[in-house]
């Protein structure tokens, strides 16, 4: 077998996988887009571009989605970032394994479960019971943009931390010591080593939970109770209850192509902050 | 036949159960040996009430059943009985919307059985050739004659009957009284909404479903529950935009946050009203004095059923008077069958929230199909869920 035989038979499932589950579906999609509802819900063949001016009917979903999705992504980071660090630089090696396995842990179950228990913790004789007792009262958690915020940060932390702790486990601590040397201060060296070092973690964590976010349909449904309207759940709406397929195809087509265009922008300013600095490889 | 015992041990009989729950040997092998086989056969003719009827206890219906159904609403011991008179297992799947079973069922390959359309649904599945023509002769347990034709009646299209009933029920709101601080009860849908956007504020659900929600919305102007409308409509989605700020949430699965406290009022559904107010008397059902829905849920079998055999036995099943009496039961929905009625206890049949004052009753609508399908009342509530 040549060489080229042999790469297109390891390319093979892959290539497949790729054809069956994502460009033939994301063909329907977009000719379903162009098409109308039926009169009883569905999708009849048409050639219309009326799908794509009643967008604006889901700006709502969009400016939730949009806004959300980097506030939640930012919101990981945050939490994310000095975990990752202790995990990496400060832990007993001992424990470093134990402790990653904790940040695993809650993979085991499933994230609908663990989303309907923050119903509880965040319900009326959850923590509000809690903030009652020292006397802030009448606090509403549950159903409000803030719970679903909780629930983002709690369901793709994980995501977040590995990439970051991977990065930083690597790190070449000798640097950290010569940065020390030449007389810069501990928060000094984090600035202008560390932190540039782990810039291609960062970047990675970053993309996973914003890709996810954008397209997120459950947290918003179980923890906004149905008032935080993400696309995703204007989707499953369009789908599965109003029957709108050719509409709902616009908007899928749309939050496909807003992805693009922002990971897109988002590649390229990593990029740039890579190349402004060519003593360390980005990505 | 010499070794033929007319007895088996105690001990014996546990070692063929164990063998018989590990799946080592078959049912018939385990009913065959330990001798129950026959002895349930003799004692069924010797009883009539117990004789197998013939469709669910006939021979090979395959080993499971697909249904497609709402939350809470069978006994699982009543699924359990099937099983072990059939061989079939009942794989249930729960659905918030008869939009939703709808969309699966345009989808294709829903791999469905039986499945339990609601009475404003069926000429719309028989319009687009989803549903199949019942064989009344197989579900002998179905008798005419026994049903409301109030209830049975939109089972039937063109003379041809699609769908057997099951259970049927009104659509009023649920209220925690003890909530009410003074206030006094509300009895009618303005005093709903005007609740929910003053001192209820922030504790009122409503369903996550176009039909009853915009429904009851169109009750407050006092128009018809299934108006289709525009100027109407458009009077409805003022008020319910009005009054999202105020809602605790937009979730037809109601119920957890009742019971916690989060939530004082909701859209409820008459078995739901029954199973809080059974274990919370403080949360009150409570039909809008203008009016609302009055449905009722049928089982049907839709086009291309995978286990047809399985699923005429377990409609036949189900709708045995003494099965469907443990159902009525279990879940708190009134059937229309008059057999069932005879087995049910007083009390229930005097319960007002199972069997609503005639006056009440006089004043629902049943949902009309186009209430259903109308693009326009889908759009709304998507605007109001987006909003």
């Amino acid at each position: 077998m040549t060489q080229r035989g042999r790469n297109l038979l390891l390319l093979a499932p892959a290539g497949a996988w790729f054809l069956v589950m994502l460009v033939i579906p994301l063909a329907v999609v977009i000719i379903f887009s162009f098409g109308e509802r039926g009169p009883a819900g569905g999708y009849v063949p048409a050639f219309t571009l009326e799908q794509y001016a009643n967008l604006p009917a889901r700006w709502a979903a969009f400016k939730n989605t949009l806004m959300l999705a980097p506030a939640g992504t930012l919101a990981s980071l945050l939490i994310a970032y000095p975990l990752a660090y202790y995990l990496a630089v400060r832990a007993d090696p001992r424990w470093k394994t134990v402790l990653l396995v904790l940040v695993i842990v809650p993979f085991w179950t499933s994230i609908l479960i663990r989303s309907y228990a923050w119903i509880f913790l965040l319900g009326g004789r959850g923590i509000p019971a809690l903030l009652d007792l020292i006397g802030i009262d009448n606090v509403r958690l549950i159903n409000t943009p803030f719970a679903v915020l909780i629930g983002i940060v709690y369901g793709y932390l994980p995501l977040m931390v590995f990439p970051i702790f991977v990065n930083l486990d690597r790190l070449d601590k000798r640097l950290l010591e010569a940065s020390a040397d030449l007389g810069a201060s501990p928060w000094r060296t984090f600035l202008q080593v560390t932190l540039p070092m782990s810039l291609p973690g960062i970047a990675t964590g970053c993309l996973l939970v914003f890709i996810l976010l954008m397209g997120e349909f459950l947290i918003p449904a179980i923890l906004g109770g149905g008032k935080v309207f993400f696309v995703g759940n204007a989707l499953v709406d369009l789908f599965l209850q109003s029957r709108n397929w050719a509409f709902g195809s616009a908007v899928a087509a749309t939050l496909v192509l807003l992805m693009l265009v922002s990971v897109t922008a988002y590649m390229r300013l990593i990029r740039r902050l890579g190349a402004q600095r060519e003593d360390v490889a980005l990505m | 036949m010499t070794k033929d015992k007319d007895y088996i041990s105690k001990r014996a009989f546990m070692e063929e159960l164990d063998r018989y729950r590990r799946g080592s040997v078959t049912r018939r092998h385990f009913l065959g040996v330990t001798g129950l086989g026959t002895a349930t056969a003799v004692l069924a003719a010797s009883v009539p009430a117990l004789r197998p009827r013939r469709s669910w206890a006939q021979g090979n219906i395959g080993d499971r059943v697909v249904l497609a159904t709402w939350p809470n609403y069978h006994d699982p011991a009543n699924f359990e009985a099937f099983t072990a008179a059939t061989g079939a297992a009942v794989d249930m799947n729960v659905f918030g919307s008869n939009e939703e079973m709808l969309a699966k069922l345009q989808a294709g390959g829903s791999g469905w059985d039986v499945f339990v359309p609601t009475n404003y649904t069926i000429t719309t599945y028989v319009g687009e050739s989803l549903i199949e023509p019942l064989d009344l002769a197989r579900i002998p347990n179905y008798d005419a004659a026994a049903f409301d034709p109030r209830f049975a009646g939109p089972g039937t299209v063109d003379g041809t009957v699609y769908a057997v009933p099951k259970n049927w029920g009104t659509t009023g709101f649920a209220v925690n009284t003890a909530n009410l601080g003074g206030l006094p009860k509300p009895t009618t849908w303005k005093e709903f909404w005007d609740i929910t956007r003053d001192a209820f504020s922030g504790r009122t659900m409503v369903h996550d479903y176009q039909l009853t929600t915009i429904g009851n919305a169109l009750k407050y102007f006092g128009y018809s529950f299934n108006s289709v409308d525009t100027a109407e409509l458009a009077e409805a989605e003022k008020l319910l935009l009005d009054a999202k700020p105020h809602l605790f949430a937009i979730n037809s699965d109601y119920q957890p946050s009742m019971r916690s406290g989060d939530a004082w009022m909701t859209i409820c559904w008459t078995g739901d009203g029954k199973q809080m107010n059974r274990d919370m008397p403080e949360i009150e059902y409570v039909l809008g004095k203008e009016g609302g829905e009055l449905w009722s849920d049928f089982y049907a079998i839709p086009k291309g059923a995978p286990h047809l055999d399985a699923a005429y036995a377990l409609i036949d099943f189900l709708l045995d008077p003494a099965v469907n009496a443990k159902e009525s039961l279990f879940h708190g929905y009134p059937t229309p069958d008059k057999r069932v009625d005879a087995l049910m206890p007083a009390e229930v049949l005097n319960d007002p929230i199972l069997y609503p004052a005639a006056e009440l009753l006089d004043a629902l609508e049943f949902g009309a199909a186009v209430t259903l399908t109308d693009p326009n009342r889908a759009e709304l509530m998507a605007r109001f869920k987006s909003a």
